[in-house]
């Protein structure tokens, strides 16, 4: 194998492929070669980042120089600059916002400064389709301690002691969960790999798929290994066309490698995993529906119990767990328990992933200690909110959880102190909202999207947040009353307590967490018809002003309505009783004459 | 043998005949078909030998899987939270104007569908959209329109 002096890492995420990431390694290595440097350095394409405001990112080894927002056009400057002649390219590094300094490796960066990288060690630092890489940063060590020094028992108890609890939303200790599955006597039993991400706002495991696809193959190895299954299952999304890619060609290295397949390290173990794709269904998240998906059927739950750890897939034991949580599993047994259980809060062990996206200068993937609190993610990590705007919201949890607000930024994040806060961890999608969100829109969005996923097979989730639904359009249309506030309430806790599945208990959780945090907000869209963050259209009033407006009757030309009047080069006027508020005379004026109200 | 018997039979090779061969056979289907039409769901039933009634269940459960026929490139546009304050609606509009179709229609010669979609997992990246499988991110009206000119040029060469 060539040995190189130097590493070009390039984001080989979907989102800086889709901005021209190929490109630049196109370029990079055409210039490598035209500077004859191809047996000294070597372009690699990784996985996420996590920086994606910046992307795309490119990061030389050794000296961790960290250039930001390169484009295809820049990389002969990168060889014949920073590799040829080893001058750093200035013009690309980061610039600090706060003290306009150029920053050139990421450690120094507020984004990184905070966090720790359990789940996302390999993201971003090796290549994700060479299996060789992994292996070099201690990849298929821990199944092979496991394997060959630990008995099935000693690693579930390695897991429990670490108090480790699921990262797909419910938070059930993992080594718990690994247990139960263990004790129950079957022939087949099976292990399960969640890979259906669908809530809005988080791309945690389709990052950890694409950039490291081995750690979780190999965890699941661990736990066909500690529960006694052989057969493995990752049941992915459609949506996600790279990790499926790069997951089919881990598979393929592992079997070549003999880390997949019959008796592994020699041991007599046998274990291979297939891949199940999902076909455009949230619900299939909740397990029991994952695994009906997987037999076929339509991905509606069943009522637990019983759990799938007793009768799961093709009615046998199966242990489910999702993407993170297993991305966990190889550092703790390599690491041990009590290194892992020093970090983070008192019930809540460990990192946790966010998704950071919305209203935040910084968007982008984080790892940070359990505990952390909501102010050091969203302004220390995050860089604050942007345009220079008010924060006034985060929404956690996808349509599961609820808001959290200012009030709530010193709170120590995790998983108990969000369900105290009437939010939940979810799978750790964050949407930032700055003051010009309404609240109420919000929460009609989650329950379009609610009443859209509801499998239909109950009816408190199937007829009730249809019906919370409408009850938010009415108020958004300003048709709401006082006593629409009450019923709202009300149903939404009718709704939590009888509904099947999480999906339809956690479903009224915004409209809940929005109501409780910004009451003042729903009563001004009952009582006085306003929208205080001027979101909602039918609540607004477009108008002229008079000062402005040179008359030059472009507005009147494009109102499909006729609801403007006004001679040439006088100040016009809209007839607010026929103005349907479509916003067309607004994107039109030259003069920024029309504001709504 | 009809085209769609012997497709039907050929999956059902591929992925087995047993209850949870299902859903990958229906994907099957959708690969090549674009959608899964009537007497394809009963192919399919006499093939893994259950009811009708079972295939049309799972078949229009998952949006995936369209049982009304599709344009060649389905478009799925986010409609997600975070693209929408990224300025979702800007990209529909553009998508809608430059196809001359609405929402949830198919163009007059049978190559694009325009849909919307729940997350796509790119909300660090919005507005987005899928083409078929391939994602596009960070999308303007003006990407939209170089986006779909080549999707229509390379239409136009490969007939």
């Amino acid at each position: 194998m060539a040995k190189y002096n130097s590493h070009i890492l390039v984001c080989g995420g979907t989102g800086c492929r889709a901005s021209q990431g190929e490109e630049i390694v196109e370029n990079l290595t055409r210039a490598i070669e035209e500077n004859g440097i191809e047996n000294e350095v070597q372009v690699v394409r990784t996985g996420c980042f996590g920086f994606c405001e910046k992307g795309p990112v490119v990061k030389i080894i050794p000296d961790n120089t960290f250039y930001v927002h390169v484009s295809p056009d820049d990389a002969s400057e990168i060889i014949a600059e920073h590799l040829v002649k080893g001058r750093k390219v200035n013009r690309l590094l980061f610039v600090d916002p706060e003290t306009q300094q150029a920053v050139s490796e990421s450690k120094d960066m507020g984004f990184y400064k905070k966090q720790l990288r359990i789940a996302l060690r390999n993201c971003g630092f090796i290549n994700p389709e060479n299996i060789e890489e992994y292996i070099a940063r201690d990849g298929y060590a821990a199944l092979g301690k496991a394997l060959t020094s630990m008995t099935p028992e000693e690693v579930i108890k390695e897991i429990m002691d670490s108090g480790l609890r699921g990262r797909g939303g419910g938070g059930f200790p993992t080594g718990l969960k690994w247990d139960l599955t263990r004790k129950v006597e079957s022939d087949v039993k099976y292990v399960v790999c969640n890979a259906d991400e669908g809530d809005p706002g988080a791309f945690m495991d389709r990052s950890i798929l694409e950039g490291d696809p081995h750690s979780v193959l190999e965890a699941m190895a661990i736990n066909g290994y500690c529960t006694g299954a052989s057969n493995g299952l990752i049941y992915i999304r459609a949506e996600y066309p790279l990790a499926i890619q790069r997951l089919k060609i881990a598979i393929d290295q592992a079997r070549e490698s003999g880390l997949l397949g019959k008796d592994i390290f020699g041991t007599g173990f046998d274990f291979d995993v297939e891949m199940r794709y999902g076909a455009g269904a949230f619900v299939c998240g909740e397990e029991t529906s994952l695994i009906h998906s997987m037999e076929g059927l339509r991905g509606e739950p069943t009522v637990k119990p019983p759990f799938p750890s007793e009768k799961g897939y093709k009615g046998k034991p199966t242990n489910v767990n999702n993407v993170e949580t297993y991305a966990n599993i190889p550092v703790i047994l390599l690491k041990g328990s009590e290194w892992f259980s020093r970090i983070g809060s008192e019930k809540s062990k460990g990192t946790k992933v966010f998704a950071l996206a919305g209203k935040v200068n910084n968007v982008g993937l984080i790892e940070v200690p359990m505990g952390t609190t909501l102010r050091e993610v969203i302004f220390d990590i995050g860089g604050g909110i942007k345009d220079g705007k008010k924060f006034k919201a985060v929404q956690t949890g996808g349509p599961s959880g609820g808001c959290l607000t200012e009030k709530h930024l010193d709170i120590p994040i995790d998983y108990d102190n969000l369900l105290q806060c009437g939010s939940m961890m979810g799978s750790g999608g964050m949407i930032v909202m700055d003051e010009d969100d309404c609240m109420v829109s919000m929460a009609k969005f989650y329950l379009d999207f609610t009443v859209e996923e509801s499998c239909g097979k109950c009816a408190p989730c199937r007829i009730g947040n249809k019906r919370l639904y409408e009850m938010l359009d009415k108020i958004t249309k300003g048709n709401g009353t006082e006593e629409d506030l009450a019923r709202l309430r009300n149903l939404s806790n009718v709704i939590k307590d009888t509904s099947l599945c999480g999906l339809g208990q956690t479903s009224p959780n915004p409209v809940l967490s929005t109501m409780e945090n910004f009451p003042e907000e729903y009563l001004a869209h009952v009582k006085d018809g306003k929208c205080p963050a001027g979101q909602c259209r039918s609540l607004m009033e477009y108008v002229i002003d008079e000062d402005k407006c040179v008359g030059c009757t472009l507005c009147s030309r494009v109102c499909p309505v006729d609801a403007i009047s006004g001679d040439k080069k006088m100040p016009h006027v809209i007839d607010v009783s026929v103005c349907i508020k479509c916003g067309a005379c607004m994107e039109k004026c030259k003069f920024g004459a029309i504001s709504v109200q | 043998m009809s085209e769609v018997k012997q497709m039907v039979k050929e999956l059902a090779n591929q992925y087995g005949r047993s209850n949870e061969s299902l859903l990958p056979i229906l994907q099957g289907i959708v690969t090549k078909e674009l959608h899964i039409s009537e007497e394809a769901m009963i192919e399919v039933a006499r093939e893994l030998d259950m009811s009708a009634a079972q295939v049309y269940g799972t078949a229009t459960f998952y949006s995936f899987l369209d049982t009304r026929p599709t344009g060649k490139y389905v478009i799925r546009v986010c409609k997600t939270i975070t693209c929408m304050m990224h300025g979702k609606n800007q990209i529909i509009r553009e998508l809608e104007n430059l196809l001359k179709i609405r929402l949830g229609e198919t163009t007059h010669d049978g190559v694009f569908t325009l849909l919307e979609t729940n997350c796509l997992g790119q909300c660090h990246k919005g507005p987005a959209m899928l083409i078929n499988e391939l994602p596009f991110t960070e999308l303007t009206p003006e990407k939209v329109r170089k986006i779909i000119i080549e999707y229509r040029n390379r239409e136009i060469s490969a007939n």
